[in-house]
């Protein structure tokens, strides 16, 4: 069973040191945040969040409080931030508008470029740099595709996608040998 | 009636759920839909989203630049694809500087983004272009001895802003074209609920609980059979099934189909010819049934 999971957001009592002013408006700026400060702490995210029914430590309510206050490592390195299941339950549901899962999308691209990335995005970026494909799709099934009666799997052309993903962060980040990643988790 | 699409495959499914894709095409093309082939195409770019909006809007208006080439609108079988490319068509439309910006990425590649075609899903195309007369109107084996349940899955219908297709509380699409089939559909509670599968490698604990929620749920109802039209629903529920019995000591028995497989036994295809035999559970039951006409005791 797979479970990379951990509370580490942590119940210890917060350092006037550890809040970042600024945070709340880089998010402000950020494509999928742009809203954060709308939300008044109703609850209706995590009440409604199939994963916080089953995680002890997932709470989209408290991330988006923290950031709020400014929690920029707390909310960044916290493990829990990969459980979200992209439902989007929350976001249609929230009487202020905010686009939770939006939000937390945010927050793990702004962990991922702090070189936190769980293993299953580093192997899909990479098939999908190597193929165009986000899983490498075994040869059996594309032989077997033409006994199926199906026709022939459309080109990934994995040069084209590589050539217009040049420069993104992301990328270069996950392309890098892995000792070279910043804080690889 | 526009009646020929680009088919969209993404990825998952020439992966592993090639009978939704047999399925589909067998469907399609009994209803007079003309699919076209992409000459070329890449990830749609979900998958990457958390690790990197950038990433995925780039793939996204790839793949929609390549389909503007063909000047073809989009089907895709897989939700996800489809609010994808739905969500970032919106997007760049709207938003010129973006627009810019994503262009000069794809320029790299000799193309470009103009914002000239539309995506839809397989249910949508059924429900709008196809039209459930018509589908009714197919069926020369009505499904009357079936009751079953139906699972849409979150990507079909949230964001509505995006998406904006079926009400995503209380959605009635699905329903409507599995009673099309003579089936019943039956009502269970949470039925809008996430299947979980987007948190399998991360926390299969939780993956695996949400999954076996819908397959209690279904169970409640007596349905003989849950139907899915997205490939990683499906595979949440056909691969688990067996692993969650197990897990929690409990038997549910139920097949999972994709929902072509079950209109097209309507429309008088066999059981081979809709590639029952890749499914994990066991649908001989009401297979048997079908074959028989006979309702459950
Ligand atoms: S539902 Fe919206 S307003 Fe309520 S706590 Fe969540 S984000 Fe804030
Ligand atoms: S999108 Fe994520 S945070 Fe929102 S309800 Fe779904 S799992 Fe919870």
């Amino acid at each position: 069973m797979t479970e990379t999971v951990s509370n580490n957001s942590g119940k210890e009592p917060i350092k006037a040191s550890e809040l970042d002013p600024k945070f709340k408006y880089e998010l402000l700026k950020m494509h999928g945040s742009e809203k954060i400060l709308k939300c008044f702490q109703c609850g209706t995210c995590t009440s409604d969040c199939p994963v916080a029914r089953y995680s002890d430590s997932y709470r989209p309510r408290t991330l988006i409080h923290m950031a709020q206050l400014g929690l920029r490592d707390r909310v960044l390195k916290s493990d829990t931030l990969w459980l979200c299941a992209a439902c989007f339950t929350c976001t249609d549901r929230c009487p202020q508008d905010v686009e939770v899962a939006s939000v937390i999308r945010v927050f793990r691209n702004l962990a991922a470029e702090n070189g936190c990335i769980p293993q299953v995005f580093k192997e899909q970026a990479a098939s999908l740099l190597e193929s165009g494909y986000a899983y490498k799709i075994p040869e059996l099934r594309i032989k077997k595709r033409e006994s199926q009666g199906l026709p022939p799997l459309p080109k990934g052309n994995a040069e084209n996608v590589r050539k217009t993903l040049k420069g993104v962060k992301f990328i270069e980040t996950v392309q890098k040998p892995a000792g070279e990643q910043p804080n690889a988790q | 009636m526009p009646s020929k699409y680009l088919i969209f495959l993404g990825c998952a499914i020439p992966y592993r759920v090639s009978a939704y894709e047999i399925s589909a095409r067998k469907v399609l093309t009994k209803l007079g839909v003309e699919l076209v082939e992409m000459p070329e195409f890449n990830c749609c770019g979900l998958p990457l989203d958390p690790v990197s909006h950038e990433t995925m809007l780039i793939l996204a208006a790839k793949n929609l630049a390549l389909a503007e080439q063909q000047g073809l609108n989009i089907l895709t079988l897989c939700p996800g694809c489809a609010g994808t490319l739905k969500k970032v068509n919106k997007i760049l439309k709207e938003d010129k500087a973006l627009k810019e910006q994503i262009n000069s990425h794809l320029k790299e590649a000799g193309l470009e983004f103009k914002g000239t075609i539309e995506t839809k899903h397989l249910l949508q195309v059924l429900k709008e272009d196809v039209g459930i007369e018509k589908i009714k109107a197919s069926v020369v084996k009505p499904l009357t001895m079936l009751k079953v349940a139906e699972h849409n899955g979150c990507h079909i219908l949230r964001p509505k802003e995006y998406i904006g297709f079926d009400d995503p509380e209380d959605p009635q699409s699905l329903k409507m074209l599995i009673e099309a089939t003579g089936a019943t559909c039956l009502d269970y509670i949470d039925e809008t609920e996430c299947c979980g599968a987007p948190s399998v490698g991360v926390s299969d604990k939780v993956a695996l609980q949400l999954a076996r929620d819908k397959l209690n749920h279904v169970k409640m109802v007596d349905a003989q059979a849950l139907i899915t039209i997205c490939p990683f629903c499906h595979i949440m529920y056909d691969t688990n099934e067996l692993r969650i019995e197990k897990m929690f000591n409990e038997t549910y028995g139920i097949p999972i189909l994709h929902y072509p497989q079950l209109l097209g036994l309507a429309m008088g295809m066999t059981p081979e010819e809709l590639a029952f035999n890749e499914l994990r559970v066991n649908a001989s039951k009401i297979l048997k049934q079908v074959t028989e006409g006979v309702l459950k005791q």
